[in-house]
């Protein structure tokens, strides 16, 4: 029998490993000279809360079957899952030098392969299907897990996303949570320039969804809407996010959605999230 | 000449034998997307109605939950209209089942163009083609009723995503009870030393009457049922070549990318011969099923037409 191994840590903990996070995404981008970096800063916030304060998993035992499901389906911000993998200890973190390598356990978007990756990733809109999916074998199973997926703002877009929230609702999916990093840049420039998404909340509601919105840099207003989630889902959390959050000229900058830092840039970020 | 053959269809016998399977594997999961009458998976639905899920024609989402489930240990089997089962969520088949090869089963029904007067947007002449370009998919195509209900039993064990297409008419069967079907196995029905016909699905019965018509002219051609083109059988195919010099295929799909592309490859890289190949060269039209058939020439007499030029063409 796998034992939930993993320690919680306590807010402040929290935000000294976002921190350092900041850091070790920043270096693996820069590393591998490229790398989406806006949405792995956005987002690790909430990856840090979920993973060291709500999921139950065994990182020794990466297909533990009661272990809660974490779905990245904005699958480019991978190098924000990966450091949250390996302070979770499902890989040494001096494989986080391996991502975007040839022949690395870490891909560009996160792949199985990767101990703690549940789903191939890469084309927006898959995520909440394949949680979905996760969550109706958990009630066929008489399993208790809970499953999360987290979901870019931009990602909304895609058609599939509508489709699996219309039939996590039909299909009574009380164990399922999307959450959205509603960090308001998607790839080209601001989402309310490509498509506009509001009245976001509303949409959700109108499918059936409990809505619950916090702020997604607040470890403990994560945690208490992680927590408020647990009941009579499917719920969805938008995390109000900021792209690029932790580096002043990466903030809101939707030039930072899908590139590495140069030197002088990388530099200058450290010394900000010293 | 044609064989007279009783006929029977097969996607009724996926229904059928889906439900002999649900005591014996309890990990197996229908899903659909209303069209489940049609599909035969209804027989499923109103028998285990907590192993069903319907999604309504959302196909991307229906193939992105069957993923999710075969990640948690499910055997799900999705079933719709060929047209909407492959093409609709290829994006998802490729990502979310091919890469990661998660052992989802995609049943569709409706191939082909023997849904008639329906017309082109509900001929799907294309599917073999797309579903072969996904590296991990294995791709079988049943010949008639006993062999679909093999090939329903042996995809449900075997570990890996897998398609099966079924057409939506009755087809004639081809097999006697005793028929034991192997997965990645060309089926010889018919010895030759002349030339080989190498059919699936629909055109393996057309195939057979080819051979008795051409025995009459004193020519013997093997017939293989290649009902699985993913992996294909190259040992069966190199000997065809070897053995026949000369190779026809036939199917009910576009030229390109199907049983013909799948044996020109394999006919190619390792003992080149004629191929000639009876399939669909574009769309076509409404029309009653065997009038398209004719006029499309996939007929016993279309490919002995073609044996023969193969064989003219031999050096």
């Amino acid at each position: 029998m796998a034992v939930v191994t993993q320690p919680m840590l306590t807010v402040e903990e929290m935000r000294a490993a976002a921190l350092e996070s900041r850091r070790e995404i920043l270096k693996m981008i820069f590393d591998a000279g490229s790398g989406h970096t806006g949405g792995s800063l956005s987002e690790i916030d909430i990856l840090i809360a979920l993973y060291f304060g709500v999921l139950r998993y065994d990182p020794d035992a990466p297909d533990w079957p009661e272990r809660d499901r974490f779905i990245l389906s904005k699958g480019h911000a991978s190098p924000g899952f990966y450091v949250t993998l390996a302070r979770a200890g499902y890989f040494p973190s001096s494989e986080l030098s391996s991502y975007r390598k040839t022949d690395g356990l870490l891909q560009g978007h996160a792949h199985p392969i990767t101990p703690g990756v549940e789903m191939n990733s890469g084309s927006l809109g898959m995520g909440l299907s394949f949680a979905l999916g996760h969550a109706l074998a958990a009630r066929l199973d008489g399993r208790k897990y809970r499953v999360f997926a987290l979901l870019g703002d931009g990602e909304c877009q895609e058609g599939e996303v509508w489709e699996a929230a219309m039939s996590a609702a039909h299909h009574g999916a009380d164990n399922l949570t999307a959450i959205i990093d509603r960090n308001r840049i998607q790839n080209d420039r601001f989402t309310d320039e490509v498509m506009t998404l509001e009245p976001l909340a509303d949409r959700w509601r109108d499918f059936g969804w409990n809505v619950i919105s916090c702020d997604g840099h607040e470890h403990a207003d994560v945690l208490h809407a992680l927590s408020a989630a647990a009941d009579g889902g499917p719920t969805v959390i938008i995390a109000d996010t900021v792209k690029g959050k932790g580096v002043s000229f990466m903030e809101n900058n939707p030039g930072f959605h899908g590139r590495a830092p140069t030197a002088d840039e990388y530099e200058a970020a450290l010394k900000e999230l010293a | 000449m044609t064989t007279n053959r009783q006929s029977a269809a097969t996607r009724e016998t996926y229904g059928r034998t889906l439900l002999t399977m649900a005591e014996e594997h309890p990990d197996i999961v229908v899903l659909g997307g209303d069209l489940n009458v049609s599909t035969f998976v209804h027989l499923w639905r109103d028998q285990y109605p907590d192993r069903f899920f319907d999604f309504g024609p959302a196909e991307q989402n229906i193939v992105g939950v069957a993923a999710g489930l075969a990640a948690a240990g499910k055997i799900p089997f999705v079933s719709t209209f060929s047209v909407f089962g492959t093409g609709r969520p290829y994006d998802q088949l490729r990502v979310l089942v091919s890469q990661p090869s998660l052992n989802v089963k995609l049943v569709c029904t409706h191939a082909g163009i023997l849904t008639g007067e329906d017309g082109m947007s509900a001929h799907s002449i294309e599917d073999l083609s797309l579903m072969c370009a996904l590296p991990s998919f294995s791709v079988v195509t049943p010949a008639d009723a006993p062999e679909t209900e093999q090939v329903i039993r042996a995809v449900a064990t075997t570990q890996g995503p897998v398609y099966v297409r079924l057409p939506r008419a009755a087809t004639p069967i081809v097999h006697a009870d005793s028929y034991r079907f192997r997965m990645g196995k060309g089926e010889v029905m018919r010895e030759g030393s002349d030339v080989s016909i190498i059919a699936c699905g629909s055109l393996v019965a057309p195939a057979l009457d080819a051979a008795d018509n051409l025995s009459g002219q004193g020519v013997q051609a093997r017939v293989i049922n290649l009902h699985t083109l993913a992996p294909a059988d190259e040992a069966a195919i190199i000997a065809a070549a070897q053995e026949t010099g000369a190779i026809v295929t036939a199917e009910e799909h576009y030229v390109h990318g199907g049983l013909g592309s799948v044996v020109a490859g394999v006919v190619a890289r390792n003992q080149p011969v004629p191929v000639e190949m009876v399939a669909l060269h574009g769309y076509t039209s409404s029309g009653p099923a065997n009038e398209l058939m004719v006029k499309n020439g996939l007929t016993a007499d279309g490919v002995e037409q073609a044996a023969l030029r193969a064989i003219k063409r031999k050096r």
